[in-house]
């Protein structure tokens, strides 16, 4: 009936996840930074569609769609606060905001 | 055919995501990003969930891509850009994620030829995820309006002190 075995699908996702995060634990940029998180959340939804198609339910992908609008939400945030940091520090590095004190 | 299909496009999806975490430029990572936001979508499909293969394709790889677009035209200005601009129309940069798009492009052709559809899984169609949307997950939809609300206040506050300045920099 599935042609795609299940462990093949996860393990496509668990590869794009850590590629991902790899993305933003080696990255400074922040727009990088935002991007590998973006890959991060594309391959959760990956597993949770794998996880729905195995069983024929819709959960995966209603899943996906609450992972979509966090991502959507999060990408808005998040660039917003980039461009902050470039007008403030005049540089994207992350690294920069690092001398803030509590 | 849907498991060879499956093996190309997900090393596509590989190959684009590591190549656009090791981009120097943030464009030619946003290229890259594209293609493996695309070839992700084409598993989607070949997974039988169409719906999410749609949404992945025009919110992922359509909307949120244009925001960062727009965010890194924002941040790049001046006498830079334009020599960027210059470099990006040689070709070299783009032939990568053009490779990869019409190796997707092939196996859309190969699909159509050979009998119009894929032997997809399980299909989950949109019918009944809007179902199960509006009905048990009735409570979740309404806490994605609120996120997405939330994310809307809090891009516009963000983004509110520069918008101040510009107005003020183009009167002065």
């Amino acid at each position: 009936m599935n042609e795609i075995p299940m462990e093949l699908g996860l393990l496509l996702s668990v590869v794009l996840f850590v590629l991902g995060l790899i993305g933003v634990l080696v990255r400074r940029n922040l727009i990088m930074i935002l991007m590998s998180l973006e890959v991060m959340l594309n391959a959760t939804g990956l597993a949770f569609i794998v996880a729905g198609s195995r069983w024929g339910q819709a959960d995966g992908q209603i899943m996906f769609l609450l992972i979509l609008t966090l991502a959507a939400a999060e990408v808005g945030v998040g660039l917003g606060l980039a461009l902050q940091i470039f007008h403030r520090f005049h540089t994207l590095d992350a690294d920069s905001v690092s001398e803030m004190k509590g | 055919m849907t498991l060879i299909i499956f093996y190309i496009t997900s090393a596509v999806a590989i190959f684009a995501t590591v190549m656009m975490i090791t981009r120097l430029n943030a464009v030619h990572g946003l290229l890259y990003l594209i293609l493996s936001l695309l070839s992700v979508g084409v598993i989607f499909f070949l997974l039988g969930a169409h719906f999410a293969a749609v949404l992945e394709v025009i919110i992922y790889a359509g909307a949120i891509m244009v925001l960062f677009v727009f965010v890194i035209m924002m941040l790049n200005q001046g006498q830079a850009t334009i020599d960027e601009e210059r470099a990006w129309l040689e070709p070299g940069i783009w032939i990568g994620p053009s490779l990869l798009a019409s190796i997707l492009f092939a196996e859309m052709m190969a699909v159509i030829m050979l009998g119009g559809s894929a032997a997809t899984g399980l299909v989950v169609n949109s019918k009944q995820v809007g179902a199960a949307l509006y009905g048990p997950y009735l409570l979740a939809v309404e806490l994605a309006s609120m996120l997405l609300l939330a994310g809307l206040v809090g891009a516009y506050h963000l983004g509110k002190p520069m918008l101040k300045k510009t107005k003020s920099g183009t009167k002065s």
